[in-house]
């Protein structure tokens, strides 16, 4: 910590030239030029929503009327959200149940196959998901029959969705952490198998699992492709159906829901650099 | 170690960080007395191979199978007889001209999304790793990269739709139309805005890791060796930069191809990228035999995928070498 604190200053005061980065108003053309592109369509869904009969007369009555729970208009939405919110979980568990465990045994038992499980998890970059739509309504069929047709079915293909993410996060902690020496400490005193895993290795991970689980939450609540080609209600699909008939509404969700992935992002990184700060001075 | 949430955001994108990750990984073990080394060679007993069976099934089942069928598909005819006319069905002229209109889309959004993203991330470098600016412009990368789709569509249409705040602005302030020659929102070059809005953070998250992995003694280097900062970035900084630079552009390339959301839910009726003929083809009830057509259109997506991947993995190879 110390060192590259005093390293920073030196090197500015003595010679600016060796400044990597662009100059101030270089930096502040790239600043206002982008945040602009980034910043206007959010105002102008904000504006949208306040529109009122009237142009050019703002209220915030759709934002009151939608939260006062009078109307039962938005019923088809609150039913996409709740499914969105049923599949996150779900999704969650599979990474916390198929995934986790399968990245630490790899690590533990079979380091050999940790290239193919990279490739593995990273495979779904390369198939769009709207070309595992055309195959997985077989699946489905299957699926279908074994579990019902539950909207949280979902999860399964939502599963292989956040794959690569989830992977990324997780893998990145395992690769920071000795995971084979801290098993083999807790098992020669003496803990089981499981309490290795629950009580040594997952805390352990758990900037990786957090970070992993805050992507796939943000991954499944902006899914429309997959749950759209199968005719599933979640979330996005529904604000689609509702903007047909009421845009205003549709648009206050969609910006709502963008906050919340942005806050739940935004906290979880503050906790994982806090966290490795503290780490790091400690 | 220097993972965050949304470098973890860009998958494939640093294979580079994964390698460096391995690889200081291995650097503790080998410094480990020689006598600690055998234990970790252990056998592996029936109990832990078993272990992997149920990822091993879940992905055999959710993602093997269904792109295994999906390209299958491709190759049988309505009554299930083995046929190639969904292949030669590729070649007409609405088909081709929608992989063409998504490969121009797609072409055009990464070369455009890859430089202004570079540019958002070379004024960052002077933002502090960990800090708040950075928690922040990483998220946000993250939720606008991966939040397409039906958002975006309001977005715009809120903004440049017919009656959005900028075309409503333009028009009564500047007197200028943008809808003089007809709205183009809603057609394939209307996707391009759209689409820069997932494309520069995806940029962002993945060309970042590759600008912060360049050292300041080389920059110091190039300075003593009495070389200017232009010299820097056109003899050390740029050609280490470029095959990450070039990786990112072919990363951002595939998102754009693979993307569907938006232009669905902007795009409405017209059919004009593969993504939407998939569609097109998938829901007709009408044309019979036009499902295994979706297999075909699948099949030819998953090449131009594979193509593309390839060589982002070649440049990503090349990339990590500097990256240790």
């Amino acid at each position: 910590m110390t060192p590259a604190g005093e390293a920073r200053p030196r090197r500015q005061r003595r010679a600016p030239q060796l400044r990597l980065g662009p100059g101030p108003a270089v930096r502040a053309v790239i600043w206002t030029v982008l945040g602009l592109f980034f910043l206007i369509p959010l105002f102008s869904m904000v504006e949208f929503t306040l529109r009122s009969a009237k142009p050019g007369v703002y209220s915030l009555d759709r934002w009151v009327a939608l939260f006062s729970g009078e109307t039962t208009r938005y019923d088809r939405v609150y039913q996409g959200l709740g499914n969105s919110l049923v599949l996150a979980v779900v999704t969650v568990a599979i990474v916390l149940l198929v995934l986790l465990p399968t990245i630490v045994l790899v690590e533990l038992r079979f380091p050999k196959l940790r290239r193919l499980l990279e490739a593995v998890c990273l495979l779904p970059i390369m198939i769009p998901a709207i070309v595992m739509v055309v195959g997985l309504a077989p699946t489905y069929a299957v699926v279908t029959q074994l579990f019902g047709s539950g909207s949280w079915t979902l999860a399964f293909a939502y599963g292989i969705t956040v794959l690569p993410y989830a992977f990324r996060a997780i893998q990145s902690n395992v690769g920071a952490v000795d995971l084979v020496t801290l098993s083999e400490a807790a098992r020669s005193l003496g803990a089981s198998v499981g309490t290795v895993f629950l009580r040594v290795l997952v805390p352990n991970l758990r900037r990786g699992i957090l970070a992993a689980s805050a992507l796939s939450v943000a991954v499944v609540l902006g899914e429309f492709t997959i749950a759209s080609l199968l005719s599933r209600v979640n979330l996005q699909t529904s604000l689609l159906l509702v903007s047909q008939s009421d845009p205003f509404v549709a648009v206050i969700f969609a910006l709502l829901a963008l906050v919340f992935a942005f806050v739940l992002l935004v906290v979880v990184d503050r906790l994982v650099s806090v966290r490795r700060r503290r780490t790091a001075k400690g | 170690m220097t993972e965050t949430i949304t470098g973890a955001a860009a998958p494939a994108v640093d294979s580079a960080a994964g390698i460096s990750d391995t690889e200081t990984r291995r650097q503790p073990s080998s410094s480990r007395p020689a006598g600690a080394r055998p234990r970790t060679r252990r056998r592996t007993g029936a109990g832990a191979i078993l272990g992997l069976t149920p990822f091993a099934f879940y992905v055999v089942v959710f993602l093997a199978a269904p792109t295994v069928v999906a390209v299958a598909s491709g190759f049988v005819d309505g009554q299930g007889r083995f046929t190639l006319s969904n292949l030669t069905g590729l070649a007409e002229p609405a088909i081709a001209g929608s992989f063409f209109g998504a490969f121009w889309l797609s072409a055009v959004t990464a070369v455009v999304g890859a430089i202004a993203g570079a540019a958002l991330c070379f004024a960052m470098l002077g933002a502090r790793q960990g800090g708040v600016t950075r928690s922040l412009v990483d998220s946000a990368s993250s939720v606008l990269a991966q939040f397409g789709g039906v958002m975006l569509a309001f977005a715009f249409i809120a903004t440049i739709g017919a009656q959005g705040l900028v075309t409503v602005l333009l028009r009564t302030v500047a007197h200028v139309n943008i809808y003089e020659n007809g709205v183009w929102l809603y057609t394939v070059p209307g996707l391009i805005l759209p689409y820069l809005y997932f494309q520069i953070p995806l940029m962002v998250i993945t060309f970042m890791p590759a600008l912060e992995g360049l050292r300041p003694q080389w920059l110091e280097a190039t300075a003593t060796l009495g070389g200017s900062r232009w010299t820097y970035w056109r003899r050390v900084g740029g050609p280490i930069l470029l095959p990450s630079f070039l990786g990112s552009l072919l990363l951002l390339f595939a998102n754009a191809f693979s993307s569907y959301a938006t232009a669905a839910a902007l795009v409405g009726q017209a059919n004009n990228i593969v993504s939407l003929q998939i569609r097109q083809a998938l829901i007709s009830e009408t044309v019979l035999g036009r499902a295994n057509l979706a297999g075909a259109m699948a099949l030819g997506m998953l090449l131009v995928m594979v193509v593309v991947m390839l060589a982002y993995s070649a440049l990503v190879r090349r990339t990590a070498r500097w990256q240790r």
